[in-house]
């Protein structure tokens, strides 16, 4: 029995409902107006009222309407039909709702309908499901029925979509029936489950999550301690990311953290990316929208797109439903890591979700903390990146989810209530600095700041002495500013030399070049041990003019190198060249 | 449902809000208050049990507690038709130019976002004949930019004279805290060209009631929109959204709203999103391209109001010492635009070439920066009073030309006329292998001697 209630008052996207029977905290209810219903969720109960957060613009509701409760929590449809969606927060495929807004006028089609939500998942298109559970065979939550071909999963270069046990039951079940292989819409029966009490269970190929709920069917996390290729070299080698790892990326405006994500969600080595552009520019996601399905995907040969969901919900769009998306987005993730795949979350940016919370809070008249944001920042922060890591699932089988955030401060100053929440509880920090980006050097990650505890994929030890380099070459460079070239030994010069070429050929990586935009860690590997030879070797120079031109030629050299396929007959010989030209000029 | 009750008992006035005791009030709904002071719209901004909180859009000064208050039963609504074309209006929709009223077709304000998926990527340039935003940050459709300056900057007369330039079909200028008589000017600096017949203004002036300076950049966008809808380009121009964002950062204090920074409310930056993201180029219609002035209180660009809007657009031009600063200013679609190649798009069913550039404008672009970097660093070489070399004379030359011929903000030329004096400034001061081109291009660009 759900319960009823009436408006009672409103302010902004809140409304406040006095109700009749029971209510759950997070449950949904619908405010209704005229024929619309307005989604919204509660945030606080008290006595007989609660708040409710509306997900949509509450214009022209009144005291007195009648808002009706679902009995149920904000949920996300999990099931196939979701990759290459694109999803507002509440996970409305935005393609679907402009052609029912078309119904309307033809103006119509270019707006989101207020109070227009439609299924996650398609009812109508059916898949082709193969069994593999047999009656009698005992199962629960997150075990395979069966599955699905559906895009990338093929069924020969990666294994098919399972099925599985719906999430939310408990327990141990035996199969009583399973659907013979055919195919069915999501909303079919595909097998019959009973319970330790003889109750009989309905299952069908779609299941409903409540996404702020973390799914945990699985026997056991893991350390995460395998490094993910991100095919970004300051990244992979100096600030890595771990498989079913989290880390942050603050800075300022305008210092590339878009783009940096968009690389990432490209060339990751991963078998899902789901991106959640939380209020950002509509105009980015457009991009990803018209180029991810014209990009190959190497690994599957497919088009980029088929790996990826896009959650979308963009500045202008609702705020309480932006609160949503980066649940929404990692819920979706945490699906799939059932089926024992590498799933990468990239939500940009977390301040702006940050910002929904803050709303929200300063409606319910919350005593609020630092900068006006709730007291619960934190620990909301830290839940959500929780909800990453690589576990062990019921079939031995391990998957992952690995959640990257962009922070975007205020004035670009580090020291603010989200950045430092965050920087709390994730494992990896690339700060991107304003100065780098003035000086266009891409990615923009400082590499004196940031800092990662994953695994490198070089050795620590040699990592750390590259590092120490780069720290003393910029000292040097701090040093220089004031007593010129004239008043720093040749040693010390040579060592900001090194740095700097450190910086140019290996740090710096063109985004936008078809060959340098990603390095695959073999390469990466190749490259360091040309890098650290050309930064270990001693130098036999007199002058410093002398130093400085061997450098910058070294420094074309390697750049050419870059530009060069891996293992290509002009690659060999370019690093040749690379090392007799090291060779040549140390003195020992 | 149309409440025709009138209400006489004013409980609470503060500010510019309004509290009474009302039945069957629409959130967001408009009222009209008669009163000692005139009467004046008011808007619902919030509904408690029996109170009903209005913000009145004149200001409270003189309403009495026994104001006459009558609820409207709709929404904020602009009317829309061809006939605003070449009106003036205050942010509430009254004629400020003497003209008549205008009624047809009301349309609500603050409508839906767009759909993302029904956005197109931005491909074609907005053309201001100016060179530093053509040439060097092309304005691209669609774009929402803002133009960064300090108080005392011209930037009204940059946009006055982009209006007068841009090849736009729609221009809507919405004004924000102006004095009247930069209102005045930008009157009769477009009625002067002409371009006055293309172009709605809604301008709040300084004296005007505060609630209008919030109204006007959402009443300015609705009736673009309306335009785009049609098929229409429209540029809106904004000035100066400081004074936007200070309007609401007034009404929410008077509000009791907890402030998050520096006194702004804690939705500064969705309130700025919501406006900033009506930009858009709609994919079977038209499009809005915004331009916007945002003044830097101290010229500080970390003040909350440039800081958040920074986040928003995508990129801005710093308006420095009257001129766009190359340095830092920055339009991040210009890729979309300047590559020289030629560019079909259906329009009416035929194959438009809408390229609108030449081969050698990127390379025009990052030759000049680059020297141009390098005649600042001579100047700083120069004021120590080291000793000037031959190169350092040519760049000397330069910088100066550059200034004179490129960056004056009331040079008036098209964009393939500004690539020609780009090359002839380089030709005037430099050698062709000391500028850095590759020798395909300076081979059919470069000027020839005599």
């Amino acid at each position: 029995m759900t319960a009823k209630g009436k408006i009672v008052a409103v302010n902004g996207n809140m409304i406040t409902v006095a109700f009749d029977g029971a209510v759950a905290q997070n449950e949904v209810g619908y405010a209704v107006l005229g024929d619309q219903r307005l989604m919204a969720e509660i945030v606080r109960v008290r006595g007989s009222r609660c708040d409710m957060q509306v997900f949509d613009a509450t214009t022209d509701l009144m005291v007195g309407d009648t808002v009706e409760f679902s009995g149920e929590l904000l949920a996300a449809e999990l099931g196939p039909g979701m990759l290459a969606q694109v999803y507002d927060g509440l996970q409305n495929p935005l393609a679907d709702l402009a052609k029912e807004a078309a119904k309307i006028s033809k103006d119509a089609e270019f707006f989101l309908q207020r109070g227009m939500y439609l299924p996650g998942l398609p009812r109508d298109r059916k898949w082709d499901f193969h069994p593999t559970a047999k009656p009698g065979d005992r199962v629960s939550a997150g075990e395979a029925l069966g599955w699905v071909t559906e895009g990338i999963f093929d069924n020969k270069t990666m294994p098919g979509h399972k099925i599985m046990v719906p999430f939310a039951l408990r327990g141990v079940y035996t199969v009583k029936e399973v659907a013979k292989a055919g195919d069915y819409t999501v909303t079919e029966d595909i097998a019959t489950l009973t319970d330790a009490n003889g109750k009989d269970v309905k299952v069908q190929m779609m299941q409903r999550w409540p996404v702020k709920v973390p799914i945990k069917c699985f026997t056991e996390r893991l350390e995460p301690t395998e490094t993910l290729e991100t095919t970004v070299r300051t990244i992979d080698t100096f600030f890595p990311v771990a498989i079913g790892g989290t880390y942050c990326i603050p800075g300022p405006f305008g210092a590339g953290k878009t783009v940096l994500q968009q690389t990432t969600a490209r060339y990751a080595k991963v078998d899902i990316v789901i991106s959640a552009a939380c209020g950002e520019r509509a105009g980015e996601v457009v991009e990803t929208l018209k180029e991810f399905p014209e990009i190959v995907d190497p690994k599957t040969g497919q088009s980029l797109m088929k790996r990826t969901i896009i959650i979308c919900n963009t500045s202008s769009m609702p705020v309480a439903s932006r609160e949503a998306s980066v649940y929404t987005a990692v819920t979706l993730a945490e699906y799939f890591r059932q089926m024992g795949l590498n799933v990468l979350v990239l939500a940009d940016s977390t301040s702006r979700w940050a910002q929904a919370m803050r709303e929200l809070s300063g409606r319910l008249e919350e005593i609020p903390g630092e900068e006006a944001f709730p007291a619960y920042l934190e620990s909301r922060i830290a839940a959500f990146y929780e909800r990453a890591g690589r576990v062990k699932l019921k079939d031995g089988s391990t998957g992952s989810v690995t959640i990257g955030g962009t922070v975007s401060p205020a004035g670009g100053n580090f020291d603010e209530p989200v950045t430092q929440a965050t920087l709390k509880v994730v494992g990896g920090f690339h700060g991107l600095s304003r100065a780098r980006s003035d000086a266009r050097r891409y990615p923009a990650i400082d590499p004196l700041d940031s800092w990662s505890h994953y695994n490198s994929v070089i050795e620590q030890p040699r990592v750390e002495k590259a590092r120490s380099i780069l720290r003393k070459g910029n000292e040097v460079g701090q040093m220089m500013k004031v007593v010129g070239e004239e008043g720093t030994s040749l040693e010390d010069f040579t060592t900001y030399l090194k740095a700097e070429f450190l910086d140019a050929v290996y740090l710096q990586q063109n985004a936008f070049s078809d060959s340098d935009a990603t390095t695959p860690v073999a390469r990466q590997q190749v490259m360091f041990d040309i890098v650290e030879k050309a930064l270990l070797s001693g130098y036999a120079f007199k002058e410093k003019d002398e130093t400085r031109k061997f450098f910058m030629d070294l420094q074309q050299t390697f750049i050419d190198w870059n530009d060069k396929p891996f293992d290509s007959d002009e690659f060999k010989s370019l690093k040749a060249t690379l090392e007799k030209k090291i060779e040549e000029a140390s003195n020992v | 449902m149309f409440n025709n009750k009138i209400y006489h008992k004013i409980d609470a006035l503060s500010g510019s809000v309004a509290t009474l005791r009302a039945e069957g009030v629409k959130y967001n709904e408009i009222a009209e208050i008669e009163s000692r002071a005139g009467t004046s719209l008011a808007q619902v901004i919030k509904l408690d049990g029996p109170n009903v909180t209005l913000q009145i859009f004149a200001g409270a000064r003189g309403v009495d507690t026994a104001a006459k208050v009558r609820f409207l039963g709709e929404t904020m609504k602009v009317p829309f038709s061809d006939a605003l074309l070449g009106r003036a209006f205050t942010g509430s929709g009254v004629p400020r130019d003497g003209g008549p009223a205008i009624t047809e077709n009301p349309s609500p304000i603050g409508q839906p976002s767009v759909n993302p998926a029904k956005r197109i990527m931005p491909n074609r340039m907005v053309k201001t004949n100016i060179p530093m935003i053509d040439l060097f940050n092309s304005l691209v459709i669609s774009q929402k930019l803002p133009i960064f300056a300090k108080a005392g900057e011209p930037y009204n007369d940059l946009l006055a004279r982009i209006a007068l330039q841009a090849d736009s079909d729609v221009i809507v200028i919405g004004g924000m805290g102006l004095k009247y008589d930069e209102y005045l000017k930008f009157r009769s600096t477009l009625d002067k060209s002409g371009a006055l017949a293309k172009t709605v203004m809604f301008v709040h002036t300084a004296a005007d009631p505060t609630v209008e300076c919030k109204l006007v950049p959402d009443v300015s966008l609705a009736v673009a929109e309306k335009f785009a809808l049609q098929g229409k380009d429209v540029l809106v121009l904004l000035t100066d959204m400081t004074a936007f964002a200070d309007a609401m950062k007034e009404i929410a204090i008077t509000m009791e709203q907890i402030p998050s920074n520096r006194g702004y409310p804690g939705d500064l930056y969705s309130q700025l999103a919501a406006r900033y993201e009506k930009a858009v180029d709609f994919d079977g219609a038209g499009s809005i391209t915004i331009l916007a002035v945002t003044t830097m209180p101290g010229d500080d660009v970390t003040h909350p109001v440039p800081d958040n809007t920074g986040y928003i657009t995508e990129g801005q031009f710093y308006l420095r010492n009257g001129r766009i600063e190359p340095f830092g200013s920055l339009s991040r679609l210009k890729q979309q635009v300047n590559k020289g190649v030629d560019k079909f798009v259906e329009v009416d069913g035929k194959r438009v070439n809408i390229n609108k550039t030449r081969e050698d404008h990127r390379t025009i672009m990052d030759a000049m920066i680059k020297l141009y970097a390098q005649y600042k660093e001579t100047i700083e070489k120069q004021s120590m009073g080291f000793k000037m070399s031959a190169w350092d004379q040519k760049l000397l030359k330069y910088g100066a030309m550059f200034e004179e011929k490129m960056m004056d903000l009331s040079v008036n030329i098209d964009l393939i006329d500004a690539l020609d004096l780009g090359w002839q400034i380089l030709a005037d001061c430099f050698d062709r292998t000391e500028v850095g081109i590759p020798s395909k291009l300076s081979d059919k660009f470069w000027p020839k001697k005599g």
